[in-house]
């Protein structure tokens, strides 16, 4: 009996030690993704305020856009995307429990952004036009995935 | 003592009877339907427009005008499963006359005669012109039918009793505009966003029994799942351009390119396919709300 007490509070112990670092290491990750997601929003607003007309076309500064977009679809999701770090398990994130129920769904669909992305950097560099048509795809990328896997 | 009794147990049958008489399912003129010549190319429009397929295709579908039904909408009083109103005549709405339908779209009258929940939006599409309506049912019997059985409704004792709806429709459901419009584009505006895509449904907050609160239209309200929040869409809070808000519901993103999530993706992909000067009338609607 007095063991198991000994082996119970060993165990309360370890998790009271392990729960700290583990909320720590979970919070760069989080931090990381949001801060990838940051990066898409800045430079598709460099390419969308070209194609919309609010900012003057300059094919070096869409292409150097379009160019981080597709470098951070680079970016391996499970590294960023760890266990126990949903909406109900961890506050500050909007990432719901659906994507590590459905991880290869979640894969393929960051990999549809990666193919948007590719489209969008071959536009860039030629007309606002043109990346306002590869601006459609990467929108739908985006929301496909918004749509099953983050919170309103 | 015992007549007096009786009296009161009478009066109170009686009082109920008129209740439930005054508060009784209500039905379309037919004769007013069956002088309507249906377009069903228009009635594609109005189909889009109402976001039908949202609610109506199953969970997650890549055929989105396959009506199956099976989505679990959440909310405080229970859970609602979508039903199938595809044009398969058993499991679907197939069957039915343009009578019952529009009975349904703008009553939240059941064939059977029943009301049906809130959660279908007939409180906005009654607002729909008796065209549209007639327009949308054509369209919709030329998509495709599915075999799968509709599912019962989760809800609990005593918002299982359909009957008390009769009483909340009179209360909650007024068939006058929110807002005034005094252009052509607001007019549209106020059609798409009252009784066509049912933007208060989500974004107005509701009272304690689930009506909408009509002076707060469109303010934001808590997601009805209770995880998250819808939000407010009133000019000041939002702070969007016209050409903002217009681009956002053609390509889902904010103006800081954030991109819309959830059920307004579903959305979004409605606006896209609508003729540009709708999302412009939308946008102008939105920002001639009161703040």
């Amino acid at each position: 009996m007095k063991q198991i007490a000994a082996t119970a509070a060993a165990f309360g112990l370890v998790a009271a030690l392990a729960t700290p670092v583990l909320a720590q290491d979970m919070s760069a990750n989080i931090k990381a993704r949001q801060g990838q997601f940051r990066i898409l929003a800045l430079n598709l607003g460099v390419l969308g305020g070209m194609a919309k007309g609010e900012l003057t076309y300059d094919a070096a500064g869409a292409q150097a856009a379009a160019d981080s977009i597709v470098g951070v679809s680079m970016v391996h999701q499970p590294t960023l995307f760890v266990e126990g770090t949903d909406d109900m398990s961890v506050d500050g994130t909007r990432a719901l429990p659906a994507i590590w129920e459905n991880p290869d769904d979640f894969a393929a669909k960051w990999a549809a952004l990666g193919e948007a992305a590719k489209g969008m950097q071959a536009a860039a560099g030629t007309s606002a036009e043109a990346i306002g048509a590869a601006m459609g795809p990467l929108g739908g990328a985006c929301k496909s995935c918004h749509e099953t896997y983050r919170t309103p | 003592m015992r007549s007096l009794a009786l009296m009161g147990l009478t009066a109170l049958a009686i009082v109920g009877a008129a209740g439930l008489y005054i508060t009784r399912p209500q039905t379309v003129d037919s004769a007013t339907f069956a002088a309507l010549t249906p377009d069903p190319v228009h009635g594609a429009q109005v189909f889009t427009a109402s976001g039908c397929a949202s609610c109506h295709m199953a969970e997650g579908s890549k055929t989105p005008l396959v009506l199956s039904g099976g989505q679990r909408l959440a909310s405080p009083f229970g859970t609602f499963v979508v039903p199938n109103i595809s044009s398969d005549p058993e499991e679907g709405i197939g069957g039915w006359t343009l009578e019952q339908f529009a009975s349904a779209v703008t009553k939240g009258t059941s064939p059977e005669g029943q009301h049906y929940y809130p959660a279908f939006p007939y409180a906005a599409y009654q607002k729909m012109t008796d065209q549209d309506v007639a327009d949308l049912w054509a369209y919709m019997q030329t998509l495709p039918a599915d075999p799968t059985p509709s599912q019962p409704h989760e809800v609990g004792f005593p918002f299982n009793i359909r009957a008390a709806l009769g009483g909340w429709k009179m209360l909650f459901t007024p068939k006058d505009w929110v807002m005034p419009a005094d252009t052509p584009q607001l007019e549209r505006g106020r059609y798409l966003v009252e009784a066509q895509a049912h933007c208060g449904e989500c974004h107005t907050p509701r009272n304690a029994l689930g009506g909408l609160q009509r002076d707060a239209w469109l303010s934001g309200a808590p997601d009805p799942s209770g995880r998250g929040k819808v939000p407010d869409i009133t000019p000041a809070t939002l702070g969007w351009s016209m050409g903002d808000i217009a681009y956002y519901l053609e390509s889902g993103f904010t103006p800081d390119y954030d991109s819309a999530g959830g059920h307004m993706a579903h959305v979004v992909e409605n606006m896209a396919q609508l003729p540009a000067s709708d999302r412009e009338a939308i946008a102008a609607y939105l920002l001639a709300l009161p703040n």
